[in-house]
């Protein structure tokens, strides 16, 4: 079983975001793999563990991605792509475009993905790179089961299972719940060190990376200040908070 | 000059679901005097058809196959693009809901076309259309356009005001005949395990209560239901509920977990770590009771009780069933 995860880095969750000349700051920032990603390497290494085969982990990003794919390959995943040639960036569009090409080189049965990234929250490159592929694709999935060629996929809809089938080659996305990522032992970590990271050429059509987007404004929200907070008994508190939200925020 | 719109119409348990009628709102902004029609996928009824007229749809696509009558992501998709085709929008909006969320990549791809999704709002500016979305879950905002023809996004829920029905209006129905290609039925849903009947959808939600580790118990989170049984609100929960597992992680709000934009978010127990504001600081109220007058819950809320949220609750259900009565 050869299986490729999509693996993309963000900011830890507990970064504040800070703007510098309209853009983000990545100024000391702390980043970590995309906790639903982690999910997907998770997985994989699980399937591997029973099945048999290859973890390769594939990403599109800055140089600075090694540290998290680094930590990928410390988990167990055997090796990893990471394409960091800026002009390839782009928006969901293009980054589908070149990851589905890059794709198309490697041999695969299973390709995993977390079901969004928490930084951009757009959820778009893998169904994106599904169809490109002309595999099926299923989503938010909380529990992943291969027999043979056969797939079993729980996925998670609103807090509804969904229980689904289908057969390999597939693009699955995880959710949380799937699994409990491994932290990387101290052996894996000394042998991360040493595993392939390759970062190849990519050769694509001018057309395929046209972006169709264009972010015009990035800002952040207004500061809230604190509120008011109720005085006295907690029963006369509590009579007050239920007129407050009837009468002064008519929310009720 | 008027835009032809498309907006996709989606039922949930019976009942189309709000969002429907909030995309053709967000519709209007766009079509400008033009032409808005929406999609109803496996449902041939007339009741929802007058629904969607009333609230702005000038025609309605219904589009019958006993494969649409359960969602199933390249069935749905091989469906939309024929409605595509026939109606030729020149703007696609979709509700960001599992189903959206799903759907509107695979279409995009296919149609070779950008897509923005997740956008709380939208504004039509020199005939561009500009959305606005969330990004590290409400932590920041962008405003962004897209490039092609259609113009396609998806809608969170709760975000953007439906309108109110218009009964005089009425929509031409026109009802397509479809077939999957082989390749859509790759996949098949086997069964649908129904674990979220009880109370209200979190995403759609217009109060949301929500629990932290100081509810301390799955017993605990059993009186959050009871306030939200009368509210009609839907429960959530912090990370650090779910973790004790006192909540299941389908309630979980914040950056790892569900984003939420309620008109009232009552955040009971819970301290307010970051990563949990960003799931629901853009919730338009926001209520804290906490018995740690420090908690950073305090800095985001509108009202706030210092106190232990088992003496507050008692109070609030009496309170708030005097009031309903």
């Amino acid at each position: 079983m050869d299986i490729l995860v999509l693996l993309k880095q963000t900011f830890d969750t507990e970064e504040k975001i800070v703007l510098e000349d309209g853009q983000i700051s990545e100024d000391g920032v702390e980043f970590i793999i995309n906790p639903y990603d982690e999910y997907a390497v998770e997985e994989a290494l699980k399937i591997k563990e029973e099945l048999g085969g290859t973890v390769t982990t594939l990403s599109l990003g800055p140089d600075r991605f090694e540290s998290s794919i680094r930590t990928a390959l410390a988990m167990g995943a055997d090796q990893a792509i990471l394409i960091d040639d800026e002009s390839l960036f782009g928006d969901e569009y293009t980054v589908s475009n070149v990851l589905a090409k890059v794709i198309q080189e490697q041999s695969y049965n299973l390709i995993l993905a977390g079901h969004v990234a928490i930084d951009d929250g757009s959820g778009q490159v893998p169904q994106r790179i599904a169809e490109i592929l002309g595999i099926p694709f299923i989503g938010t999935a909380v529990k992943v089961e291969i027999n043979g060629s056969d797939v079993i996929v729980h996925r998670d809809v609103e807090g509804d299972t969904e229980i689904v089938e289908t057969k390999l080659p597939v693009l699955i996305t995880t959710q949380q719940g799937l699994n409990e990522p491994r932290y990387p032992s101290l052996p894996g970590i000394m042998k991360a060190k040493k595993k392939p990271l390759a970062r190849p050429d990519v050769d694509i059509s001018e057309e395929a990376i046209q972006a169709k987007t264009e972010v015009l404004e990035t800002y952040l929200p207004p500061k809230k200040s604190g509120g008011k907070i109720l005085k006295g008994e907690i029963k006369d508190q509590t009579k007050e908070l239920v007129q407050l939200l009837r009468n002064e925020a008519k929310v009720i | 000059m008027g835009q032809k719109v498309l907006v996709f119409a989606e039922e949930k348990n019976g009942k189309l679901r709000n969002v429907s009628f909030e995309v053709l709102a967000a519709a209007k902004k766009i079509a400008n005097g033009g032409e808005i029609a929406s999609i109803l996928f496996g449902l041939d009824s007339n009741e929802y058809v007058q629904a969607l007229a009333k609230h702005g749809a000038d025609k309605v696509f219904v589009v019958l196959d006993p494969s649409l009558t359960q969602y199933v992501t390249d069935v749905y998709k091989e469906a939309f693009i024929e409605v595509v085709k026939q109606f030729q929008p020149d703007a696609i909006l979709i509700g960001h809901t599992p189903i959206g969320r799903d759907m509107a990549p695979k279409i995009a791809a296919a149609l070779k076309i950008g897509l923005i999704t997740d956008n709380i709002d939208l504004e039509v500016i020199d005939d561009k259309i500009v959305f606005t979305r969330p990004i590290y879950a409400g932590k920041a905002f962008v405003k962004k356009i897209a490039y092609d023809s259609p113009v396609f996004a998806t809608i969170r829920p709760n975000n953007i005001a439906m309108e109110e029905a218009d009964p005089s209006r009425s929509a031409e129905k026109i009802t397509l005949s479809f077939s999957p290609s082989q390749d859509a039925l790759r996949v098949k849903v086997r069964d649908v395990i129904r674990k979220a009947s009880k109370g209200v959808d979190l995403s759609e939600a217009k109060i949301v209560i929500s629990g932290g580790r100081g509810v301390k118990s799955k017993e605990g989170f059993e009186k959050l239901y009871e306030v939200a049984e009368i509210l009609g609100a839907a429960v959530g929960a912090s990370r650090g509920a779910c973790d004790a597992e006192y909540a299941d992680y389908s309630l979980q709000v914040g950056q790892t977990g569900k984003v939420v934009t309620p008109d009232l978010y009552i955040a009971l127990g819970i301290s307010g770590a970051i990563q949990h504001v960003a799931g629901m600081s853009n919730s338009k109220v926001i209520v804290a009771v906490n018995k740690d007058p420090e908690a950073p819950i305090f800095q985001i809320a509108d009202y706030g009780i210092v106190g232990d949220l088992f003496e507050v609750l008692p109070i609030l259900v009496d309170e708030l069933k005097a009031l309903v009565n």
